[in-house]
């Protein structure tokens, strides 16, 4: 026993290509043979994923999801931010940039109207249960945005510790229902193009969950909705803490 | 060179993130303002352009077509690695500010997708035209 966990642990990052191989290679089974092709088997794989964090997250208490779990912990290095940049660049290879251009400004607009409409989406949320310190509202607001903007934005304006939990909890629900839900509403939002992609990513943001829910959908379509969502972020850690704060401190 | 492409591609990915770090700088703000985007620019351009045929071609670009082709591999592990649990203990309130957000951003895809059909109707008048 001591044997197998000394060269898991040692060769970790090759221990989690092996793993996610079997998952994938699992998961355009059962897409196959379950549902005939109807569901993408990557869709399959990501919620195999989700699932598998969860079980690991309740067994070891840590927030990295079954990277936690010492024979796994390659898992954290393979789906970190690092790994997950570099290939979503790499998905950038082969698009034109007239594909870009096209999509330009509505891009743009997107990005603002994500950030500020999720914002008020979480500020009311949290109205409604009960919330009146501008800081408060301001950061479960922020956390609808993403789970990044939630906490800086919390820290900046000195929000509670529990408060800041509850957006980066809310950032998180968004994120993996954005990875599970976008496969199963791309045809009904016209997310079929790559304009439209370029608008998806700038409305929801989330890395993450854009990454996974495009890739769910249809895997030509990632670089588009890649690249605006990764101003989304940096968008909403400018917003948050200024402009959007000011006026829920004038209405409250 | 496999290897070459692969450079190309980690120049870009490190040029776009020093550039992103120094827009979060600039605007007073703790985060990297769009240097996945940047990145992704800069190898749109080198991969449009003659110049750099000699690191985006042939094996060169198998290098980077490589990375491309494990980026949904990386996102499985990206989602094995979520924090599910905290997102799940965050109660009604994270439950409901997160679906409504989504919601809420979903209707939105196809009203501002309009914006940027506009162009593209143009363009194919033009096209018509011709």
């Amino acid at each position: 026993m001591d044997i197998i966990e000394t060269v898991f642990v040692r060769n970790n990052l090759i221990v989690a290509f092996a793993v996610i191989g079997v998952t994938i290679w699992f998961s355009y089974l059962l897409a196959d043979k379950l549902t005939n092709g109807r569901i993408h088997g990557s869709a399959i794989a990501i919620a195999l994923g989700l699932v598998a964090a969860y079980f690991g997250g309740v067994a070891t208490g840590g927030n990295t999801g079954v990277a936690d779990i010492a024979i796994l912990g390659g898992i954290g290095l393979m789906g970190g931010g690092m790994m997950r940049d570099f290939a979503i660049v790499a998905t950038a290879f082969g698009v034109h940039l007239s594909e870009l251009k096209k999509a330009g400004i509505a891009g743009v607009i997107s990005i603002f109207a994500g950030v500020i409409v999720s914002f008020i989406v979480g500020a009311i949320i949290a109205i409604l249960f009960g919330y009146t310190d501008a800081a408060a509202i301001t950061t479960i607001g922020a956390g609808a945005v993403t789970y990044i903007v939630g906490p800086v934005t919390g820290e900046a304006i000195g929000a509670t510790d529990a408060v800041i939990t509850l957006s980066v909890a809310a950032g998180l629900v968004k994120s993996i229902l954005v990875m599970i839900g976008t496969p199963l509403v791309a045809k009904y939002i016209g997310l079929n193009n790559p304009q439209s992609a370029m608008v998806f990513g700038g409305l929801m943001g989330t890395t993450s969950g854009v990454a996974a829910g495009l890739a769910a959908t249809d895997p030509k379509l990632v670089p588009y909705g890649a690249m605006t969502a990764t101003f989304y972020t940096g968008v909403g850690c400018l917003l948050g803490p200024s402009i959007l704060f000011f006026i829920v401190s004038a209405i409250y | 060179m496999i290897v070459y492409g692969v450079a190309l591609l980690s120049v870009c990915l490190i040029l776009g993130m020093l550039i992103g770090e120094a827009l979060g700088v600039a605007l007073n703000v703790d985060a990297n303002v769009g240097g996945v985007g940047i990145a992704m620019l800069f190898l749109v351009f080198a991969s449009n352009s003659e110049k750099f045929k000699a690191l985006t071609e042939d094996t060169a670009g198998g290098g980077i077509k490589f990375w491309s082709a494990m980026y949904i591999p990386i996102v499985v592990a990206m989602a094995a690695r979520q924090n599910v649990a905290a997102a799940v203990d965050g109660g009604m309130l994270a439950l409901l500010a997160g679906i409504a957000a989504v919601v809420v951003s979903f209707a939105l895809v196809p009203v501002l997708s309009k914006i940027s059909t506009t162009p593209v109707a143009e363009e194919n008048e033009e096209q018509g035209a011709a």
